[in-house]
């Protein structure tokens, strides 16, 4: 193994001279010549027919090229909007198109586009726009769409059901038969807007005599992207190109093959011209797909003792008006539902349903936080049921190091990690036995505080073949090319598309320890489907799992390579050959060495090359694992409740992680960071609210509430490596850790604070008013 | 995001600009800081066809004291006034809830003539200006006018200003020596709008509360003042079962609504939770 | 009806004729050419837009162009020192106080005005201080983490140690 030099190093990135001067250039920076503006109408009914849609006016408007509508557009749809499986092969699901034609499904949707030389002069024309609705009944309760009678939003399924499936494992009857304890409860997961700073934008330049079609997008999936253009503008492969840019934020609301996307291209091959659209917030907010909104009703058959015998959760999705592109992402959160700990049965049902909403899709964990949440509440909720303190309860239930390879109730394996001493140390970092000392004191004089833990597992990497091909369509393999230059410095191109995780920096390091290439020497590429073969882009935590390792094995070749070379230069045998910092020499003699720019000046001059070896220095890998990877950690969260208030002021967030080998910890604890963060707007701030009559309510800034810089504590990180054992370089995965871990242990810490009350769950947002109603019912404390 | 078309005008003086508003009429709409009006024009939820921008009129941003009142100009920045040491030394109630405006950014354009006359029920500057009984001077096309504070704010988003009038000052009768003040907010984040919010004024002399003014941000369709509290706690001595006692009053006469951020109920309990402690801080030993 | 807009941006003069509607950050987007000045969303909450106005930061997206007519602005764009990095910009850098980037020049330009009224902050003077700009990238812990250190470089009468030009 070479010696890491770079990799474990918190360099400095890359990336952030050009973004901290305003010189990174986003999709709204990008500019083409003969520009036109592309101004989508919207839906502002939630579930109607489209009666017709008056354009004339329009049409006339200053500065107007064309106004088109859904039926303008349909006879140029060569497919609808993909729909992957996902885990749930038998989904009912309507074509998609990315614009309606006779109706509407949710408020937000596209009715119309209108092209015009400026974007002031779109949105002028857009005002004039008619469009004459029939309404209907609108339905956004999960609830409610399923009962009898219910309005159906696409007639040709029959209902509003997209699936009904099971995910079991186990003898839960016996599980049943077998408790001493038993608990029912249900635990929502409300709907949550992503709100990255940047909105969407594409720019989609469609050159009429080459055929050629270039988009800039901000999304997570360029490479998805191209293959749907190709596929639904009926355009060969080889003649889209996607650039993914500065992407300001994604958080999975930016892996989709969105309507506009769509729309652009289509607007460009009709008018000759390059495209631009650019999402208002108040788009935004409508238009990209939401997250979560899910109910999980569980029960729960326990012993006395704080054994976990066996759960049986079901999950009701709110799919929103279609299926988006995963559209059962959140399914995922089934798979990992058991968490960290062992049980003799698990008895999951998933069911998913359509209703008038936007549609929902992967949000920061995407199906793993609310499975965390599932299994986290739940300890503590047994904890309260027996009187054993909640330490104790996951600690007797724990999947233990030596139990691993474990297999879980159904079928994945967790190959890694000792769940206790994340935990362990955690507790120290709290001082956890002098915090319940000071609960207690407290308590006495009428203060709240309250400590809550997540000691969660987290499947990520995605993925394997082997699990995710058929959920897919394609394998997710890592991607990357390593290419070095005849003057000894180095490209790489990655598959994955980053969005303010670093990959420039990290996988320059990665490189740059095998290749022994200074980091400065080393251009990381990515996010252009022009540059290399096919990536399969970032979510889920994959990039480091995947195309990390991608980079690792592909510079590993490289030196394969290298060393060959140098062998022959040296005119000795390859087993005797070290390369070692950049430099190869045979064994015992480094005074006589070849370096790394000198065996790349002969790459390129093939006489010199032993015989039968071709020139150049580059590899290209497609890496597929043998299994997703597994983080796993312990966070937990001190809050502190004002009585007269109800408001939670988080008083201490600590957390130790483990994500295998770090490549780069400052950027790790950056994720971290920001994941936190985002699950504790999830605790405390966030939520989308859609009325009856599925308008939103939390239609902005104003009123959907991303927690701001005084909202949040500093936080306490630590970390344990246990390294991947499917991966050359042990890594696993970060992006989605924080968000996965941190609701729980929030909304843990919440109840624990409130138990004097006989408070049992709390509803998320944990709002003020929520808790101090929830202290006040009733007559206030229960003793 | 990119407001309807308007035609644009930047009148040096009041007259002017009270002129350019008789002229257009139920088009035309007074421009200040921008950070009321611009935000509804970029949604299109106002249209109006002429903007009549007043930030250019001179002398209008000013605070000084004269004649036993402060007098703080119509176009006075709210960062100008949370900075203010005049205002930190005589008025510490509006110091104290110009800090809790919005964000900084918002506090460098803002000005207070703009959120009075915007009278928005969940303003800051209302309910402040309602319990220093302060005095609106407006210019019209008629003259100058006072209007009292009681009388000034009418509805949510209607101040009783013709729709030609524009504010020039607000006066306050400067409080007497000892007297002090503070706004306590609670909202879900730092930058958002009160749930509630309270302004209290008080001045305690020797052993007895001599005076005191609470107006509630939030609890109706304009500010209120909680005069209840007010009554309950003249002339007593301001200790904690007494202060306790006043603050309860603090429902009286209020019509909060039920919202996204909170119901009825929860925002009568907070205006009696924020109450007695606005009222502890302000008569509290030093 | 259009007006004539005449403003300094970054110590350059601009002069153009624009409609009155015209928002200022669409002005120096748009028409003067400096994006890294970003829109986040259009109901002033999240700051992205944060640039200075005649010494005070400000929302862009809140002011039209003609309102600004006369002033001096310093965008993002005016921080540095040819290759040389502001003190703020620099502690970015060091401290990992950005992912994504697109807050950041807000954020930077908020910090700015923070550290010039408040050169030694606490830690709650420095998140109250940027109540107005939103993050979803970082948490704002590193960004916390930025603004301490450059307040240590930017302090009146701290050895000014000229940060590495950007290679």
């Amino acid at each position: 193994m070479a010696i890491s030099q770079m990799v474990g190093a918190s360099i400095k990135r890359r990336e952030d001279p050009r973004l901290v001067t305003g010189t990174g250039s986003y999709v709204d920076d990008i500019s083409q010549t003969a520009l036109v503006h592309m101004h989508v109408v919207r839906s502002s009914e939630a579930h109607a027919r489209i009666l017709g849609i008056e354009t004339g006016r329009a049409k006339e408007a200053d500065g107007v090229l064309a106004v088109l509508t859904g039926k303008d557009l349909k006879p140029e749809f060569g497919a609808p909007l993909p729909v992957t499986v996902c885990f749930v092969p038998d989904k009912k699901y309507p074509n998609h198109y990315p614009i309606a034609v006779d109706k509407v499904h949710y408020v937000g949707e596209p009715v119309a586009i209108v092209l015009a030389s400026s974007r002031a002069a779109a949105e002028d024309a857009g005002e004039r726009i008619e469009v004459k609705y029939q309404s209907l009944p609108a339905v956004v309760d999960i609830e409610k769409a399923i009962e009898k009678g219910a309005p159906i939003l696409h007639e040709e399924l029959g209902s509003n059901l997209s699936y009904d499936v099971k995910f079991a494992a186990g003898d839960i009857d016996a599980a049943f038969k077998e408790a001493e304890v038993t608990i029912k409860q249900r635990l929502i997961q409300q709907r949550l807007i992503p709100i990255a700073i940047e909105p969407r934008g594409v720019l989609a330049d469609y050159k009429t005599f080459s055929n050629k079609l270039t988009v800039w997008s901000s999304t997570q999936i360029p490479h998805f992207v191209k293959v749907w253009l190709a596929v639904i503008l009926g355009i060969s492969e080889s003649n889209v190109r996607v650039v993914a840019p500065e992407v300001g934020g994604g958080f999975g609301s930016k892996i989709r093959v969105y309507p506009e996307e769509i729309l652009t291209a289509l607007a460009s091959r009709r008018l000759g011209r390059p495209v631009k659209w650019i999402e208002d917030r108040n788009e935004n907010v409508k238009a990209t797909h939401h997250g979560r909104d899910q109910i999980w009703d569980v029960e729960v058959a326990a012993k006395k003792d704080g054994t976990i015998l066996g759960i049986r959760p079901t999950q009701w999705l709110n799919l929103g008006g279609y299926c988006s592109q995963f559209g059962t992402f959140q399914v995922l959160g089934m798979l990992v539902a058991q968490g960290a700990y062992k049980m003799k049965a698990f008895d999951g049902r998933a069911v998913g349903v359509f209703t008038n909403t936007t549609p929902t899709d992967a949000y920061r964990g995407a199906g793993r936080p609310e499975a965390t949440y599932l299994i986290e509440r739940v300890m503590d909720l047994v904890a309260r049921e027996t009187g054993i303190d909640p330490v104790e309860v996951r600690r007797k239930n724990f999947v233990r190091a030596e139990d691993q390879p474990f297999t879980t109730l159904l079928g994945l394996t967790y190959d890694s990690g000792d769940y206790t001493i994340t935990l362990d140390k955690a507790l120290e970092m709290v001082d956890y036995k002098s915090l319940r000392r000071e609960q207690a004191e407290k308590r006495k004089q009428g203060k709240y505080i309250g400590i809550g833990l997540s000691t969660y597992i987290e499947i990520c990497g995605l993925g394997p073949a082997a699990a995710t091909q058929a959920a897919t369509g394609v394998s997710l393999w890592g991607m990357s090319v390593v290419n070095v230059h005849f003057t000894g410095k180095a490209t790489v191109i990655i598959g994955s598309s980053p969005h303010g995780q670093g990959h420039e920096t990290t996988y320059a390091q990665v490189a740059s320890d095998v290749l022994g290439i200074p980091v400065e020497d080393i251009d990381v590429q990515h996010g252009d489907t022009a540059i290399g073969p096919m990536g399969m882009d970032t979510y889920g935590s994959r990039s480091t799992a995947l195309d990390g390792n991608a980079v690792h094995i592909s510079a590993m070749k490289v030196q394969e390579k290298a060393r060959k070379i140098a062998a022959h230069l040296l005119e000795a045998a390859e087993g005797d050959i070290v390369y070692e910092q950049g430099k190869a020499f045979v064994k015992g003699t480094p005074s006589k060495a070849v370096t790394i720019q000198e065996i790349a000046v002969a790459a390129f001059q093939t006489n010199r090359l032993p015989k039968g070896m071709e020139g150049g220095l580059e590899a290209t890998t497609f890496f597929d694992p043998t299994n997703f990877v597994w983080p796993f950690g312990a966070h937990i969260c001190v809050v502190e409740i004002d009585a007269e208030t109800g408001a939670t002021r988080i008083l201490r967030y600590v957390a130790v992680d483990d994500c295998g080998t770090r490549i780069n910890p400052m950027v790790v604890d950056g994720q971290l960071h920001g994941g936190i963060a985002q699950g504790i707007g999830q605790a405390l701030f966030e939520g989308a609210v859609y009325d009856e009559a599925g308008q939103l309510r939390t239609g902005s800034l104003v009123d959907y509430l991303v927690p701001t810089a005084p909202d949040l504590p500093s936080f306490e990180l630590s970390a344990t490596v246990t390294p991947s054992p499917v991966n050359p370089l042990g890594t696993k995965g970060i992006g989605e850790a924080g968000t996965i871990a941190s609701t729980p242990a929030v909304m843990n810490a919440i109840v624990d604070a409130l138990e004097p009350f006989g408070v049992k769950d709390v509803s998320m947002p944990a709002t003020p008013q929520k808790i101090w109603q929830l202290m006040h019912r009733n007559g206030g404390i229960k003793r | 995001m990119i407001p309807a078309a308007f035609d644009y005008v930047v009148p040096r003086t009041l007259p002017e600009a009270v002129a350019e508003l008789v002229k257009h009429g139920q088009e035309a709409k007074v421009l200040a800081g921008g950070h009321s009006l611009i935000p509804l024009m970029k949604l299109r939820l106002s249209t109006p066809s002429f903007l009549v921008d007043i930030g250019r009129v001179g002398n209008l941003n000013y605070i000084r004291e004269e004649d036993g009142h402060v007098a703080i100009g119509a176009l006075t920045s709210h960062h100008d006034i949370e900075f203010s040491e005049l205002l930190k030394n005589k008025l510490p109630l509006l110091t104290s809830a110009a800090s809790q405006i919005g964000d900084p950014q918002v506090r460098n354009r803002g000005t207070i003539g703009g959120a009075a006359a915007h009278a928005d029920p969940f303003g800051d500057f209302p309910a402040c200006l309602l319990a220093l009984d302060a005095e609106f001077k407006a210019v019209g096309p008629r003259g100058e006018r006072s209007i009292a504070a009681r009388d000034f704010f009418v509805d949510t988003f209607t101040s009783s200003l013709e729709p030609n009038e524009v504010l020039r000052e607000i006066r306050i009768p400067t409080p007497p020596p000892g007297s002090r003040g503070t706004y306590l907010k609670f909202s879900r984040r730092s930058q958002d709008w009160a749930i509630v919010a309270v302004a209290a004024q008080v001045r305690v002399t020797g052993h007895e509360v001599t005076q005191v003014a609470v107006g509630l941000t939030g609890m109706g369709s304009r500010p209120i003042r909680a005069s209840g509290v007010e009554q309950a706690l003249r002339g007593k001595a301001g200790h904690d079962d007494e202060l306790r006692a006043a603050a309860e009053r603090a429902v009286e006469g209020t019509d909060p609504q039920q919202d996204l951020n909170g119901s009825p109920d929860y925002r009568r309990h907070l205006a009696q939770v924020l109450t007695r402690r606005a009222l502890e801080q302000v008569t509290a030993h030093h | 009806m259009r007006r004539r807009v005449a403003v300094t941006i970054n110590g350059t003069k601009h002069e153009h004729e624009v409609e009155p509607r015209l928002l200022l950050v669409q002005y120096i987007r748009d028409v003067a050419g400096l994006t890294g000045t970003h829109v986040g969303c259009d109901t002033s909450n999240c700051g992205a837009c944060t640039v200075e106005v005649d010494g005070h930061s400000v929302k862009s997206c809140t002011m039209f162009a003609v309102q600004a007519d006369g002033a001096q602005i310093t965008t993002i764009e005016g921080l540095a020192n040819g290759s040389t990095l502001h003190p703020l910009q620099q502690a970015f850098w060091d401290e990992h106080g950005l992912q994504c980037g697109f807050c950041t020049p807000g954020m930077i330009m908020a910090a700015k005005q923070l550290l010039e009224r408040n050169p030694n902050p606490t830690e709650q003077e420095i998140r109250v201080g940027l109540e107005g700009n939103l993050c979803r990238c970082t948490g704002y812990h590193n960004i916390v983490k930025s603004i301490q250190s450059a307040a240590k470089v930017m302090a009146p009468g701290a050895e000014r140690k000229a940060p590495a030009p950007v290679s």
